[in-house]
């Protein structure tokens, strides 16, 4: 729960006169790379625990905790983008994120090696993502912003989360 | 003092509802020619409030409509009027009428106003028509009518308004009435403040001061009247004509101060009509409210009470400075004491969503009336255990098939009444609704006394729609249960009651939904029985854990026919691949979950576990599984909340320990295993074979 710890003091830490016009970001390692999401997403950040492994699924869908009282995925995304699998570790951390789905919204958790920091990034300064070609699918990918010299590549998680065998079938979530 | 009102719209439109459904089964009750006074009385009752409360949120039209109805009772209850059986059809279209014109007003949509014109006009006429004497009040309740007829013109009201010194408790003001006033044409005010005391004498919540008003503009009396609508039992008022030379002077019978106002809570409580305007702006809002008895609240509040006794009482013991075997011995208590509580408030929070069928049951003598003259038979229509509950969900989703099944039953299965005296019945048939409870389920039977289902016309039927071959040989109840088929109808004539072959097979598809399931008997000339079961909740279910590897299934106890133990010798293969378990004289298709569902268990030859029978939508299935756990109550949770829906799976729950078990979805689990492999085609066919 270290990192908990961490986020909540860099929130405190945040210069309020800064806020305007900047988005604050919470960034996990994946792999050696950072990524970033909206931190106004992030509902919370726990440590691994054991799953319930839904049958004939992806194998990312790692399976369904109990958070609470309510179901929730969670997605390893090691497996997600296609990364070499690692085994959990102490450090191995989900960001349960909230997922909007035109007006509704899902709660999903998400599985990586673990969470890094929390920045302020200046709207202006999140850059478009470059063309990859068909190396890299940008469809998730917000922007990428420079923070420390580090390049941070921000997500777009309701584009990520809405799309191939995640997408809400209508039918079924109208429940 | 500002309200908005539009906090009090969706309740009014409930009790609305209410009211009209109130009025409906009372007209129903009412016997032409020796009317029941009390009866009427309630149905007036019902009336008046619709009409009070839609003067106060602005829904003039209801209002004005209600009022004619009122009239109409209103002279039915002094028995001026006869009961008859036109005035009473009348009546009840009037209330389907207000019905939809309510729930129109309800989406924020526009009135049909020709159909309620119409309406209208039909019980103007009776009105008109012979019937009442001539009497002061109904005088004056006609000149009401004449009112809305009358080309409205130039008038001008004078109005003598003296409240009762209590008019102020009540909440009523009379500015806001006097504004409101002033909305309809130009107004004078003349107060008459004879009556006001000095000032020492004077208590400031009463009221000293009576009014003399004049009203002029385009405005009829029934508008004054709604303006006036809450105040009318504390004060006295008279209203008169002043340009017509006659000049009819309608008094309200003054109010008997006290104990009148006992009887009109609903005018006390509520504003005069000032704010009304926005409560028509306002969004209809969508949230489902449900009605719950004082006594199961008081029932959960004293649960509550023990609740928190007990908590004091554990924490009284975790405050312990030491903790030997006595401090366990009242642990255990304890503990024993919060399962107890737990149980008990879960039973009788979920007691809150259940409502007595009736809820459902009560469109049913309408309905009967209305197809039973339209198709000219004679139908009595008889309901029992209309007090056995079920919960909200449950009964909003049953409606359409039981009114289904109903229709049906009038249609197809009561004979025409000549037909009937033919075969020796009585000429009035009987269609029952029973509801009961069985094990965890409530059983609701539809039985009627009628012709029965004709075995011959659904054989040639289903063999002309391929549904069977003419090979096939069919047990009784395997022919009636085609029925459910889609496409089937074998209705004679295709009428608009039913008999478009579209029908049994939604029937029975939207109470499988429900996780129930429905069944017909029959015996020709005699009648048949339509029996529906279905789960007391959504909510909750009994359920099996099932042991696959290291994953926990539940089944859902409902579907388990059996579990056994396979001996060699019991399990056959069909060409090497599919088992098939011999049970009894049936042959089962084995599925074996840990590969259905890709899980990795040593426990793969099938003496080594155990084989759940189960039964889903008329298959039944034998689920291979690694061992037995226990039976429990479960909680079920939606997969489809923030992921989606997984074939097999119906849902999730959470166990005792917190970790998450899966529901198994019997049905679908068959279809999956039908798509695997073809083992259950292959075991149906052996499974025929035997048959023959």
């Amino acid at each position: 729960m270290q990192s908990t710890q961490a986020v909540s003091e860099e929130q405190v830490n945040v210069d309020i006169g800064d806020m305007t016009d900047t988005d604050q970001f919470l960034t996990f390692i994946l792999a050696g790379e950072e990524y970033g999401v909206d931190i106004l997403r992030v509902q919370e950040i726990k440590g691994w625990d054991a799953v319930t492994t839904i049958p004939n699924t992806p194998e990312y869908l790692r399976g369904v905790i109990n958070l609470r009282g309510t179901i929730v995925p969670i997605i390893d995304m090691r497996i997600r983008f296609g990364l070499e699998k690692l085994d959990y570790g102490p450090l191995t951390v989900v960001i349960v994120l909230k997922v909007d789905h035109g007006e509704k919204s899902r709660v999903i958790g998400i599985v990586v090696d673990g969470v890094s920091d929390v920045y302020n990034v200046p709207e202006d300064e999140v850059k478009p993502s470059p063309d990859f070609g068909s190396a890299v699918d940008t469809e998730f990918v917000r922007g990428l912003a420079t923070i420390d010299e580090k390049m941070v590549i921000i997500l777009d998680i309701d584009q990520m989360f809405n799309s191939g065998d995640l997408e809400i079938i209508d039918s079924c979530a109208d429940e | 003092m500002t309200i908005d009102m539009s906090q009090f719209l969706e309740t009014f439109y409930e009790e609305s509802f209410e009211g009209l459904e109130v009025m409906e089964t009372e007209l129903l009750n009412l016997d032409t020619g020796a009317a029941d006074g009390e009866i009427i009385n309630t149905i007036f009752r019902a009336a008046h409030s619709i009409k009070g409360g839609s003067g106060t949120f602005g829904l003039n039209d209801v209002a004005t409509f209600t009022h004619v109805m009122e009239t109409l009772l209103d002279e039915m209850r002094d028995g001026r009027r006869e009961v008859t059986q036109d005035a009473v059809d009348i009546l009840l279209r009037s209330v389907d009428v207000l019905r939809d014109m309510l729930s129109l007003l309800r989406a924020g949509e526009k009135v049909d106003e020709d159909r309620v014109a119409v309406a209208k006009k039909e019980l103007d006429m009776l009105l008109a028509g012979d019937g009442g004497n001539e009497s002061e009040h109904t005088g004056a309740n006609e000149v009401d009518v004449d009112g809305d007829e009358q080309v409205s013109g130039e008038k001008e009201w004078k109005i003598i308004f003296k409240p009762f010194p209590g008019l102020l408790q009540t909440g009523n003001d009379p500015v806001r009435i006097f504004r409101e006033l002033e909305s309809l044409g130009i107004l004078e005010v003349k107060a008459d403040l004879s009556k006001l005391p000095s000032f020492d004498e004077m208590v400031s919540e009463e009221c000293y001061i009576s009014w003399e008003l004049v009203l002029k503009g385009e405005i009829d009396k029934s508008e004054i009247d709604d303006v006036f609508a809450w105040v009318e039992d504390d004060c006295e008022l008279e209203i008169t004509e002043l340009n017509q030379g006659s000049g009819k002077v309608i008094k309200k019978p003054v109010a008997n101060s006290e104990n009148d106002r006992k009887e009109s809570p609903v005018a006390s409580k509520n504003t005069p009509p000032a704010n009304s305007s926005k409560a028509k702006k306002s969004k209809p809002t969508e949230s489902g409210s449900i009605r719950v008895s004082i006594d199961k609240i008081d029932d959960l509040i004293n649960m509550m009470g023990e609740l928190v006794i007990t908590q004091s009482m554990l924490s009284e013991l975790g405050g312990a400075e030491e903790f030997g075997n006595i401090q366990i011995e009242k642990l255990r208590d304890g503990l024993g004491q919060l399962e107890r509580n737990t149980r008990e408030m879960q039973e009788n929070i979920m007691r809150i969503r259940m409502l007595p069928i009736s809820f459902a049951f009560q469109r049913f003598p309408r309905l009967v009336h209305d197809l039973s003259s339209k198709l000219g038979k004679k139908i009595e229509l008889l309901m029992s255990g209309e007090n056995t509950e079920l919960d909200k969900t449950v009964m909003e989703k049953i409606g359409d098939p039981l009114v289904h099944l109903v229709r049906n039953s009038i249609d197809h299965g009561i004979e025409s009444p000549d037909q009937r005296v033919e075969s020796g019945k009585d000429e009035t048939g009987i269609i029952q609704l029973n509801a009961f409870h069985e094990g965890g389920n409530i059983v609701i039977e539809i039985v009627d006394d009628g012709a029965g289902l004709n075995k011959e016309r659904i054989l040639s039927k289903a063999i002309e729609n391929g549904v069977i071959k003419e090979s096939d040989a069919l047990t009784d109840e395997q022919i009636y249960d085609l029925i459910f088929q889609p496409g089937f109808s074998t209705a004679e004539v295709i009428s608009d009651v039913s008999g478009r072959g579209v029908g049994m097979d939604v029937v029975r598809r939207n109470i499988r939904d429900l996780g129930g399931a429905v069944e017909v008997s029959s015996r020709a000339g005699l009648g048949s029985t339509f029996t529906i079961r279905l789960p007391l909740t959504l909510a909750i279910m009994d359920g099996q854990s099932v042991r696959v590897g290291k994953e926990n299934y539940i089944v859902p106890l409902i579907s388990i026919v059996e579990s056994v133990q396979v001996r060699a010798g019991e399990v056959k293969g069909v060409a090497g691949k599919a088992s098939l378990y011999q049970l009894r004289d049936e042959y089962i298709p084995i599925v074996r979950l840990h590969e259905t569902f890709s899980i990795d268990t040593e426990c793969k030859q099938l003496e080594d576990g155990l084989l759940v029978v189960v039964e889903g939508e008329g298959t039944k299935i034998a689920l291979f599984v690694d061992d037995l756990l226990g039976q429990q109550q479960v909680v079920i949770k939606s997969l489809e909340t923030n992921y989606k829906k997984v074939t097999g799976i119906s849902g999730a729950t959470i166990l005792g320990d917190g970790t998450v078990a899966l529901i198994i979805d019997v049905a679908g689990l068959i279809h999956l295993a039908q798509t695997d492999e073809n083992i259950i085609k292959s075991a149906t066919d052996k499974d025929s074979e035997i048959a023959a």
